[in-house]
């Protein structure tokens, strides 16, 4: 059953095309997909290395400017950004790792939040580069219908998952937990805590970025305000993660399912639409007060509460 | 150096001297309660909005000087404090979970709720109190007629400084010469050795966050008549506290007071020299070099001079 559940979720999904829905779910499962593969990447470095990071909007927004950058400066087509954002993304990923893996957990959270910012502030700034505030628009659009890029994400997402997979079943897998558990303790059984917390950052990140230059190509807009977003992308990763499943395979599918969603119906509220930030903050608080292994990781513990609920 | 670069230079010292010594104040909050929940609060530079906003409606509705409200802010931020770490933050300090930092992603939580409340209750528009003393200031040639370079003071800036430092002395006071502070700082020590030696650190937990919440509140509060006020403003505060942190070094109040001053003269050089848009990054700049080079911060450097290691 485990083994062929992927692939059978993963054909279910590649038939919604087919179902002829209207071009506005099309957006919102795009959205689902490309979440879920954000969530993933940041789980694999979050929920199995313990590097809880609040700047993956830095490598979102790398990834996102590799596509914009190629189109503008180089003429190619941003779909080239899928391939070059990996070597982008990964030099910036190497650097970052440099500075704030010296850091261990909350401070490390802290030192990538900063990293996104002084991202976010140098894209404003270097307006000859990256066309500052103003953002770079991709004037063709490849196709009109959504089909063929929800294939894509689709692809990247299943993808994503089939590396996460073999990763953390492998003796890398073993050793990331380990350090997420006493890093002193793995550093002492001989295991090289900050080479594999690199490759923890650098596999991370490099997923992001290719998420981030598919928006590009997808959105066919970007600017530093929106990809280098620290609440909109930075703190909405860690929220899908969190209120999917920290560290399990599906949580992130999960939470992404539950925060797109959760978004655009807060947002299609007239009234409350402005107070969406309001709702995801409780969210949070309530998700870490009383599932804080998130609804895939906590779900014993809330099949007891359910069945505590009919009894009673 | 012609007189008018000196000028400029002298002139974005003495400014950036004042913003380190507001920069202080928020950094000391920070640090207070990093050192003794270990914890660090993502929702400092949102509580200090709170506090901005409590001192922008006394103005605009009763006509209160930012200064003065002080003595209102300060006790409403304590209180808020005191609410948020009884009811949201101790209850997580509890719970199991895989990753330990459950705490410091609740505090973006709430941060995030104080934000958007406050867009909800005040709209998004950028507000400010004009008070009738925003524009004065001190001149050098007033006092010394054929100076041969000519420096001002701006009068809310120098005033927001001296608050800042009477505030910061009284803490200081407060640290070292009662037994609530002495405590405190027993705390941050080593919590293990605190608890057997009688203090009762569930309760101190509760003070302490009321405590910089209060001192952040204060900040605010001295902060409105020389800056503009809306409700995305906390978050880069935020970030500014933490950096003072590390480059003074974590929970240290002589190394924040130290940091901020730091902080504040080099963001003033950046944007005087750089350009605006770059004070940020000069901002991290500081932040990515005291972590390569002097991962301890501040402190460990004074410590090292001290003994003389």
């Amino acid at each position: 059953m485990k083994r062929i559940l992927p692939p059978v979720i993963l054909g279910l999904l590649a038939i919604l095309p087919l179902l002829g829905l209207s071009s506005y779910w099309m957006h919102i499962f795009i959205l689902v997909v490309m979440w879920s593969v954000i969530g993933m990447a940041w789980n694999l470095l979050g929920g199995y290395c313990g590097q809880v990071s609040f700047g993956h909007a830095a490598f979102f927004g790398v990834g996102a400017y590799t596509s914009g950058i190629l189109y503008t400066k180089a003429g190619l087509s941003g779909w080239w950004g899928l391939p070059l954002s990996i070597v982008a993304v990964t030099v910036s990923a190497i650097v970052i790792g440099f500075i704030c893996l010296r850091l261990r957990g909350p401070f490390f959270a802290l030192g990538t939040l900063a990293m996104g910012v002084i991202l976010r502030v140098t894209a404003e700034n270097l307006r000859g580069f990256t066309e500052g505030d103003l953002g770079i628009m991709i004037r063709e659009r490849t196709w009109t219908e959504k089909t063929w890029y929800f294939y894509i994400i689709l692809g990247i997402a299943g993808l994503t998952y089939f590396i996460v997979r073999k990763v953390i079943e492998s003796k890398l897998g073993y050793y990331f937990v380990a350090i997420r558990e006493d890093q002193d303790a793995a550093e002492s059984l001989g295991i090289n805590t900050t080479l594999y917390k690199n490759i923890a950052l650098c596999l991370s990140a490099v997923i992001t970025g290719v998420a981030g230059a598919f928006y590009t190509n997808y959105m066919g807009y970007i600017d530093p305000k929106v990809v280098f977003a620290l609440h909109d992308i930075s703190i909405v990763t860690i929220m899908v993660v969190m209120v999917g499943g920290v560290a399990t395979f599906w949580g992130p599918t999960v939470g992404a399912m539950i925060m797109v969603l959760l978004a655009e119906l807060i947002r299609s509220i007239p009234k409350l639409g402005a107070a969406h930030h309001t709702f995801f903050g409780i969210l949070l608080i309530v998700i870490i007060i009383f599932l804080p292994n998130g609804i895939v990781g906590d779900l014993p513990k809330l099949r007891r509460i359910l069945r505590l609920g009919r009894t009673l | 150096m012609t007189s008018v670069q000196l000028e400029v230079l002298l002139q974005t010292l003495i400014s950036g001297l004042l913003l380190g010594g507001l920069y202080a104040l928020i950094g000391i909050g920070m640090t207070l309660i990093m050192g003794v929940m270990k914890i660090i609060n993502l929702a400092h530079g949102e509580l200090m909005m709170v506090g901005m906003y409590v001192a922008f409606v006394l103005f605009s509705s009763f006509h209160i000087d930012p200064y003065l409200s002080v003595l209102v802010a300060v006790p409403v931020l304590f209180i808020l404090g005191v609410l948020l770490q009884k009811f949201l933050i101790n209850p997580v300090l509890k719970v199991e979970a895989i990753i330990p930092e459950n705490q410091v992603i609740l505090t973006v939580g709430i941060g995030m709720v104080l934000a958007n409340v406050a867009t909800i209750i005040f709209t998004s528009d950028y507000k400010s109190t004009p008070v009738d003393y925003a524009t004065k200031a001190w001149y050098l040639s007033d006092i010394w007629k054929e100076s041969p370079i000519e420096l001002s003071l701006s009068m809310p800036w120098s005033v927001s400084f001296l608050l800042a430092l009477i505030i910061t002395a009284l803490l200081w006071f407060f640290l070292t010469k009662t037994d609530m502070g002495k405590s405190i700082r027993a705390t941050a020590q080593d919590k293990d050795a605190a608890l057997l030696m009688g203090v009762n650190v569930e309760r101190l937990r509760v003070f302490t966050f009321g405590l910089g919440s209060a001192l952040v509140g204060a900040a605010g509060c001295l902060l409105l008549p020389i800056y503009y006020l809306y409700p995305d403003l906390g978050g880069q505060f935020t970030l500014i506290a933490f950096v003072i942190t590390i480059l003074g070094g974590l929970g240290s109040t002589v190394g924040a007071i130290i940091g901020g001053i730091i902080l504040g003269i080099f963001e003033s050089l950046t944007s005087t020299y750089a350009g605006m848009g770059w004070a940020p990054v000069g901002r991290f700049v500081i932040f990515v070099a005291a972590l390569i080079f002097f991962p301890g911060g501040i402190v460990s450097i004074l410590k090292r001079k001290r003994f003389g290691k």
